[in-house]
């Protein structure tokens, strides 16, 4: 199939490629950007293992051609981290045993950065259905619960003292 | 002050970073200038003669480098030296759909997957086999040639005397239980990148180095060397991260050798990854396994004998399945005390793929059918569930009748905690109809205490080397596949020489760089490579100590490590600082002003402490490197029995778990819930608990994963349901609270007391689940998955038992075991009770003349 050239944003930088219109975007985040934290768990949008966010939805990679996210903003787990220090999600994961293996974390990373972009206080029915959707053969889920409420403690802890720090009482 | 500083403490994994950055990289990550993709044709028929292949027309494909064939690489290897019986691509004749046929080796994917549609293939289909029991007897067409009845291996034990336990028994059951196959499914699929290095003059083929997801990297470089004919020490293994084995990377998988065929065909860097369908058929998961089990007991519950027939469908390869079968015999009844045991295995191979090891390997299956028929006695003398159990302990130290060493054993207190934390005794028997609470119990082994491959080597040996600014690297040659291999390693070196987690380097997995370890299967990590790591770390301390002490004019045994200090023991506490930051040197940026200040340090008068970069700097500079190894191979009192197949169950030390499920069964659907596990386990000592608790939640998840929904489906040899989606497992909505209780019996020998702790809570949750759903709606389950459909049909059946009709009234003992089983007899030659009269099928038989 010919080429075309396709304007991709991720992670915020500009990437003009050539690729064929039938791509998937897992196989341009890949292969051409070599962005290799989404992973190809399945082939068929089971595993959630290449979840990414456009234009801050969950989307996964794995069935999504790249040419239609043109003009969208793509946002991988490499974008996750905060001036290349652990964002709160990543350091509870860690912390609390969220990521055994690890192949399905940057699924669950950026399924969870929407979950808490969308509602910051989720209730537990909330965050377990939110993360339904993506797999995991090594957790049994539960650590991943404790790590996501210490992760929405982080960031109220974070906020607060960011509000305090701006005005000092 | 605590016993340990880094033991016991909640430590986040060290590689937890890479793993939610993205930044780590898998085998499928990775990419080499000019590397190539390979793409596997799969056979399309369960069991055929190839008569022809042509690749002429894919190879004349633009973008097509290499096609290779079972010609290509005809030595036959398997993980058990006795299960040579495989080649990675199939040479004359293929054994299951998804057999490996061919590889295209192209520029991309796209021009692979052209490719393979152009090789033709001329197969002549034979007769093939899918149950295990009418394949054992199969006199022709066999699978193997060398396995008359395509029965891999059959064995047969006796322990004490099964006749005279059944005949003092006052009750006996007797039942037929079946565990239908299950696999790993692990996340990342299997992938391997193959690279030979190139003589530049003369283009000849020099070193192989390999990238692969496996468990053992030490296997793989074994078998390649013996498929390639290669020195081993031309093959580099090296393992990058690896998305979770569970088993299913425990051998070579086809794709490892192809992989490395294919580079050498093409001359360039070859890379295969399976799709999710490939996983699936690469397979070696738990067999579907037939278990005729019998159980005799005393009034009092005391356990007389017991005996079982296991038939596991070991599909068409040998694997593990050896090792398999004898496992569901070797731990059947040895967590209990029981004198007399018989135990016939049979290991059949079938036009399938091929089964292996799977977490919990080979005691899974005959844990749930054993648990199950315990609950069913207890019933039936009328004693509490838990009670029988604790009647039946060991009573450690002891040998059990089929001689297993059991040293620590934590079984009591594991029953106590779940009983005691499920409210048991007030809950159970007292919630409403459609609720209720069971129990299982089960163990594991902590490594096989003889290696598959017989050898007086050690298991697993480790080297410690230490830089003069106290960075502690450790060549392992464990696998890390996520269960926190690497985290282990370092806590034990940081513990032992008494520094940081973060001075500990961990170098894993790299047949170059580390020492062998045999890899990560049978639990056996924690248990090998940590007593390992433990002695390498206490011989480069012994040098350090030797140093320190004549600074400090002490004898080297008066030396304490600890806190990223050396100082002398019973030192008042003044004297010794309280962290390392109020310590100048080493926190001091650049090399010239930390060397001054530790100069000025060396001047002083002998000290009472030392920090342990000085410590380090005088034992560099009074033995030259500093660097230590040990290793570790199972005491011979804990091999085992001399009997034949007794190599397999011996481990230096077992696990113990006990559970309680809290289900409920919606008698309208036959959905079954499960609101809560409690899960005792026994792991000697929690080196790291939130590594331990995130492998009894996930042992005790995936073993609901079986309980409830995950199967896999086969119709003719097809398998029904190859992907994520049809092969069910517990989404984050379905999947209930685990409540993970650590028993800690603290082992003799284990690493600071530590033993096994990821697959043997596996086992208990099965019949846990199924005994729980007994206790709700009185209904027993002898198969698993309990999928709704076949706990709706043991409901109708509970109901019709209650309508007072006796299904084995009139059976007819002749009739095929087929009939029997499914109530069918009942009709077999007309006999058995008479149908109703407005029933259509008695009209049906009567127009057929059938007997009235």
């Amino acid at each position: 199939m010919k080429k075309e050239l396709v304007e991709l944003k991720i992670n915020g930088r500009r990437h003009e490629l050539a690729i064929e219109p039938s791509k998937l975007l897992l196989d341009v985040l890949r292969q051409d950007l070599d962005l290799t934290g989404s992973k190809r768990g399945c082939d068929d949008s089971s595993c959630g293992a290449c979840t990414v966010l456009v234009d801050g939805v969950p989307m996964m990679s794995c069935t999504l051609l790249a040419a239609s996210c043109e003009g969208q903003e793509v946002t991988t787990v490499e974008g996750v981290a905060e001036h290349g220090a652990l964002a709160a999600i990543q350091r509870a994961y860690g912390d609390w045993g969220g990521a055994q293996c690890g192949y399905c974390t940057p699924g669950f990373m950026m399924t969870v950065k929407a979950l808490l972009a969308a509602n910051p206080d989720p209730t537990e029915d909330e965050i377990r259905y939110a993360l339904s959707g993506n797999l995991c053969r090594c957790t049994g889920y539960s650590q991943m619960y404790e790590a996501v409420r210490a992760a929405i403690q982080a960031e109220q802890k974070g906020r607060e003292q960011g509000v305090g720090s701006r005005n000092p009482s | 002050m605590s016993d340990f500083s880094i033991i016991g403490k909640r430590i986040a994994m060290v590689d937890a970073a890479g793993k939610t950055t993205g930044a780590g990289k898998y085998t499928d990550d990775l990419t080499l200038p000019g590397m190539l993709i390979g793409k596997i044709l799969h056979s399309p028929y369960p069991h055929a003669r190839i008569k022809r292949i042509d690749a002429s027309r894919a190879l004349a494909l633009e973008g097509v480098v290499a096609v290779v064939t079972g010609q290509d690489a005809p030595n036959k290897y398997g993980i058990l030296p006795v299960g040579h019986d495989e080649t990675a691509l199939a040479v004359d004749r293929v054994r299951y759909v998804g057999d490996n046929v061919a590889c295209v080796a192209a520029v991309d994917e796209t021009t692979a997957e052209k490719a393979l549609e152009l090789i033709e293939v001329e197969y002549e289909p034979l007769p093939a086999y899918f149950d295990p029991e009418e394949s054992m007897k199969a006199e022709r067409d066999l699978i193997h040639e060398n396995r008359p009845h395509n029965l891999e291996k059959d064995y047969h034990h006796v322990f004490g005397d099964p006749e005279k336990g059944f005949a003092e028994a006052d009750c006996i059951r007797e039942s037929r239980y079946i565990a239908n196959e299950v696999t790993h499914a692990a996340m990342e699929p299997h992938s391997t990148l193959a690279a030979f290095e190139l003589d530049p003059y003369s283009g000849a083929l020099g070193r192989l180095t390999v990238w692969s997801s496996t468990q053992v990297p030490y296997y793989l470089q074994h078998k390649l060397s013996l498929v390639l004919e290669m020195p081993m020490s031309q093959i580099r293994v090296i393992k990058p991260l690896v998305g979770g084995g569970f088993g299913g990377k425990s051998e070579v998988i086809p794709l490892e050798i192809i992989a490395a065929v294919a580079a050498r065909a093409a001359k360039a860097p070859v890379k295969i990854t399976y799709t999710r369908e490939e996983v699936f058929w690469a397979h070696r998961g738990r067999p579907r396994t037939i278990m005729d089990m019998k159980i005799g007991a005393k009034r009092d519950g005391r356990l007389t004998a017991v005996a079982a027939r296991v038939v596991q469908d070991g599909g068409a390869y040998c694997s593990y399945g050896v090792v398999t079968i004898l496992y569901s015999g070797a731990l059947l009844g040895a967590i209990y005390d029981i004198l007399n045991v018989r135990w016939d295995g049979y290991r059949v191979l079938t036009n399938k793929p091929a089964c292996g090891a799977m977490r919990g390997h080979g005691t899974v299956n005959v844990r749930f059918a054993f648990e199950s028929q315990l609950d069913e006695i207890a019933a039936e003398i009328a004693l509490d569930p838990a009670e029988i159990r604790r009647i039946n302990l060991l009573q450690p130290p002891c040998i059990t009748v089929n001689n297993l060493r059991v040293t620590s054993y934590g079984l009591p207190e594991c029953i106590e905690k779940v009983v005691e934390r499920s409210g048991w005794r007030e809950r159970r028997g007292k919630l409403p109809r459609g609720r209720g609470l069971g129990i299982g119990c089960s163990h594991y082994v902590s490594g096989a205490a003889n290696s598959i491959i017989r050898s007086d080597m050690p298991h697993s040996t480790v080297n410690i080397k230490i830089d003069r600014d106290g960075g502690v690297v450790v060549y392992t040659g464990a696998s890390e596949i996520g269960q926190g291999s690497d985290t282990m390693t370092a806590q034990i070196a940081a513990e032992v020489l008494g520094c940081t987690l973060q001075r500990v380097k961990i170098v894993a997995a790299d047949t170059d760089l580390t020492p062998i370890d045999i890899g990560s299967y049978s639990s056996r990590v924690t248990f090998m490579a940590g007593n390992a790591t433990l002695r390498a770390a206490e011989e480069v301390k012994k040098q350090i100590a030797s140093a320190a002490a004549r600074k400090m004019n002490c004898v080297p045994e008066d030396l304490v490590f600890r806190d990223d200090l050396v100082f002398k023991r019973g030192s008042s506490v003044s004297s010794v600082p309280s962290g390392v930051d109020s310590v100048v040197a080493g926190r001091v940026e650049g090399q010239i002003l930390r060397g001054s200040l530790q100069q000025k340090r060396k001047e002083e008068v002998p000290k009472d402490w030392m920090t342990f970069e000085e410590a380090v700097v005088a034992a560099i500079d009074f033995h030259g490197a500093l660097t230590g190894t040990g290793s570790y191979a199972p005491p011979p009192e804990s091999r085992g029995g001399s009997f034949k197949g007794a190599g397999v169950g011996p481990s230096p030390s077992y696990s113990y778990s006990a559970q309680v499920a809290d289900v409920s069964v919606d008698e309208e659907t036959g959905e079954v819930t499960v609101h809560k596990v409690w899960a005792a386990h026994d792991c000697g000592r929690a080196l790291n608990p939130v590594a331990v608790e995130g492998q009894i939640i996930g042992s005790v998840w995936m073993g609901l994963g079986q309980a409830l929904e995950e199967e896999m489906v086969w119709k003719d040899g097809l398998l029904m349901n190859p992907g994520l989606l049809e092969y069910r497992s517990p989404s984050a909505v379905e999947s209930p609270e685990i409540e993970p209780i650590i028993v800690e019996s603290i082992d003799p020998e284990g690493p600071f007391g530590a033993k096994e702790c990821s697959e043997g809570s596996l086992a208990a949750t099965i019949p846990a689940i199924a005994n729980a759903i007994y206790d709700a709606v009185g209904i027993r389950l002898r198969e698993v998955p309990f999928t709704p459909e076949r706990v709706l049909a043991a409901i109708r059946a509970r109901d019709a038992a209650a309508k007072k009709l006796d299904l084995t009234e009139g059976v007819d003992p002749t009739a095929p075991t087929r009939f029997r089983e499914h109530g069918g007899a009942l009709w077999f030659r007309g006999k058995g009770p008479k149908r109703h009269e407005l029933d259509p099928a008695r009209r049906a038989e009567q127009l057929a003349g059938g007997d009235d």
